[in-house]
């Protein structure tokens, strides 16, 4: 249960700023709701880290609004904005004992010893690091660094909580595990949380909401659902899921590729005439023949088969050159198609998704 | 050959568990060490002859006159005039090392906190000094501070004091040369350490609630502790043995326990109490380091994590 009283809304408006001439933030506004789990996905450079200095304080914009709530921070140093942050590295100081860090806001906030030391134990409680309190910081595996920061982050109870690439340090195992700790705690507590990491992963799993930016813009601001089922733009569809184009020409509310009109569940979005239609490996499917009226059908020649466990990749060059990819569960290698054997793929229209070039 | 019979085998042969070409792997590791280890050998041998050899040679000195044995030479240590000039030394070392501190955290702050470029301009300024000669510096900081020394006609030119200051051939003079020659033994080792504080640390106690003063304090003057011990020990010990610059800008009032020890050999001839005098410093100074090693942890006196 999210509880609103103990979370924020922000709400980022025309934020700018550049570096040289380069623009890391190009004219930003986002909306986060109040306890909203949203994450700022986007390649390195992006602008997405420099965006989180921007709500943490530590980068100071050109130009542009930063609120809390109804309070404006554009100029509050960061000591006084009173958010939790997570950082990449932990930044967990190596001269205090687990429990001095955790302590540490509070001290600063003149909170009394006893509930301190209360507080400390919850915390610990919280994170499943009970009697760890007096332990030195180097004495921790990665991922109990990672549970002393997230409970230090919390411990003053700020409404809103940053958390930059707090997981990339980890192993993937315990990164997916991390996920969803993280997750849990978020339905728990309810802070606004804004979550910034490159693997887009990550993102589809843990968040209420998703920012794509690159170049300093947001692409596309969607529920991870939308964003992977109906991607604004080319960008979007190559950066999120895996995902082979082929050039289609629009004319009319129909896409064509070649001479051949494609089947859609709905009209393309852009008017656009140059655009893409995105395969992605797992919607494909192998029919035996080219009758099936209700679904697109591309012919090709498989060119490689890729052993992956859970799953197999099948390489396939279409009739024209064009490679695609197909991905079928189960990898079993006795059905194995042979490179050169002619092969016949299918996608339903409702799978099939047409996205403008990137400039868009 | 069976599994069974091969585990049979290597239990029978012990050491041969490993298997194939364990004992030559090992051999090459061996010889890979040695002569790693015998590169080191020439430094090893020049150490051992041009410092170890003359210590114990010291030691031996000093318990010996034309008798024989004896603790001649370290009964006379007793005299007062010898406990003042170990008193004046250590007085005049802790000044300077306390005055270095004050002077070189400021400044190997800014450095660190500074731009590469301007940091790399700054840090070449420190060490400016030390590739000067020594002898240079002092008899620089003789022109400058003597009674009709530069800093006293622009003193009396702006008419700011009546009469020349006694800025020279005392104690003052001898702090000031000393802190000037000091200053970088202090503010190298506190640069390393302070370059080596991640900025995450400080943007972390400021999201925590932290003043700037109070990160700084509680945060980064704790992080920066290993290089400060190590500026205070260098600085401290150099401090003890030095003898160039109080000789020179003491002016013979500043007397410490390094002229003493010329003064036994070269008006006296005396290596006996020369040695004697040696051999306290040493252990003093071995002393001090123990107790500071003692207090702030080995590894961190020696800059190791």
């Amino acid at each position: 249960m999210k509880s609103t009283t103990i979370s924020l809304p922000i709400s980022i408006r025309d934020v700018t700023k550049t570096y040289g001439r380069t623009a890391a933030l190009d004219h930003v506004s986002l909306e986060i709701a109040s306890g909203e789990f949203i994450t700022l996905l986007g390649p390195s450079g992006s602008g997405k880290t420099t965006l989180l200095m921007v709500l943490a304080g530590f980068i100071r914009p050109n130009s542009g609004e930063i609120r809390f709530g109804d309070r404006e921070v554009t100029l509050v140093p960061p000591h006084k904005r009173d958010i939790g942050m997570v950082f990449q590295n932990y930044a967990l100081f190596p001269h205090m004992s687990v429990a001095g860090n955790l302590a540490y806001p509070l001290k600063l906030r003149g909170i009394p010893r006893a509930e301190v030391e209360g507080r400390v134990a919850r915390a610990l409680d919280m994170v499943q690091l009970v009697g760890f309190g007096e332990r030195q910081v180097d004495q921790l595996s990665g991922g109990q660094r990672q549970r002393v920061a997230l409970a230090r982050a919390i411990i003053f109870e700020p409404r809103i909580l940053l958390m930059d690439e707090p997981l990339s340090a980890l192993d993937k195992k315990l990164r997916e595990q991390m996920q969803i700790e993280v997750r849990h705690l978020h339905q728990r507590l309810g802070m606004t949380t804004v979550y910034v990491t490159h693997d887009q992963r990550e993102a589809l799993t843990m968040s209420d909401r998703i920012a794509v930016i690159n170049h300093g813009r947001f692409r596309q601001i969607d529920k991870p659902q939308d964003l992977y089922e109906r991607p604004n733009n080319r960008f979007i569809a190559e950066f999120i899921g895996e995902s082979h184009f082929l050039p289609v020409e629009v004319r009319g509310g129909t896409a064509y590729l070649g001479d051949r009109a494609i089947r859609l569940a709905e009209p393309p979005r852009h008017q656009a005439a140059a655009q893409f239609l995105v395969l992605r490996p797992e919607k494909l499917k192998v029919i035996d023949a080219p009758g099936g009226a209700d679904l697109n059908v591309f012919c090709g020649q498989v060119k490689e088969f890729v052993y992956q466990g859970e799953s197999s990749l099948l390489y396939v060059s279409l009739a024209d050159g064009q490679p695609i990819a197909i991905r079928q569960a189960g990898g079993s290698a006795q059905r194995a198609p042979l490179p050169g054997a002619p092969i016949t793929l299918g996608l339903a229209p409702a799978d099939t998704i047409i996205v403008p070039s990137d400039e868009a | 050959m069976t599994t069974a019979a091969s585990s049979a085998r290597t239990e029978q042969q012990g050491f041969r568990q490993l298997g194939r070409n364990a004992a030559e792997l090992s051999a090459q590791d061996r010889t890979e060490q040695w002569m790693l280890g015998s590169l080191a050998l020439p430094g090893l041998l020049l150490i051992g002859i041009v410092a170890l050899a003359p210590i114990i040679w010291l030691f031996w000195l000093s318990f010996r006159n034309a008798e024989g044995m004896t603790l001649a030479h370290y009964a006379r240590l007793l005299h007062p005039s010898y406990l003042i000039t170990l008193a004046s030394t250590f007085e005049l070392s802790i000044l300077v090392t306390i005055i270095c501190i004050l002077l070189g955290y400021p400044l190997a702050y800014i450095i660190a906190q500074a731009r590469p470029r301007i940091a790399a301009v700054l840090l070449l300024l420190v060490l400016f000094p030390i590739w000067t000669s020594l002898l240079v510096r002092c008899y620089a900081w003789l022109v400058l501070l003597q009674r009709r020394g530069l800093i006293n006609t622009w003193l009396s030119d702006l008419g700011l004091i009546d009469g020349p200051l006694r800025l020279v051939h005392n104690f003052t003079g001898t702090s000031i040369g000393m802190v000037h020659i000091m200053l970088p033994f202090m503010v190298l080792p506190l640069y390393a350490s302070m370059r080596a504080i991640n900025p995450d640390y400080m943007r972390a106690a400021a999201n925590l609630g932290a003043s700037p003063v109070q990160a700084f304090w509680q945060v980064f003057v704790p992080l920066s502790l290993p290089g400060l011990a190590a500026g205070i020990v260098i600085v401290f010990v150099l401090c003890l043995g030095f003898y160039v610059t109080p000789a020179l800008l003491g002016g013979g009032r500043v007397m410490m326990w390094s002229m003493q020890i010329e003064r036994n050999v070269s008006y006296y001839g005396d290596w006996g109490a020369a040695s004697a005098l040696g051999v306290v410093l040493l252990v003093l100074t071995l002393g001090i380091l123990w107790l500071l090693g003692r207090v702030i942890g080995f590894n961190k006196l020696i800059g190791a994590r």
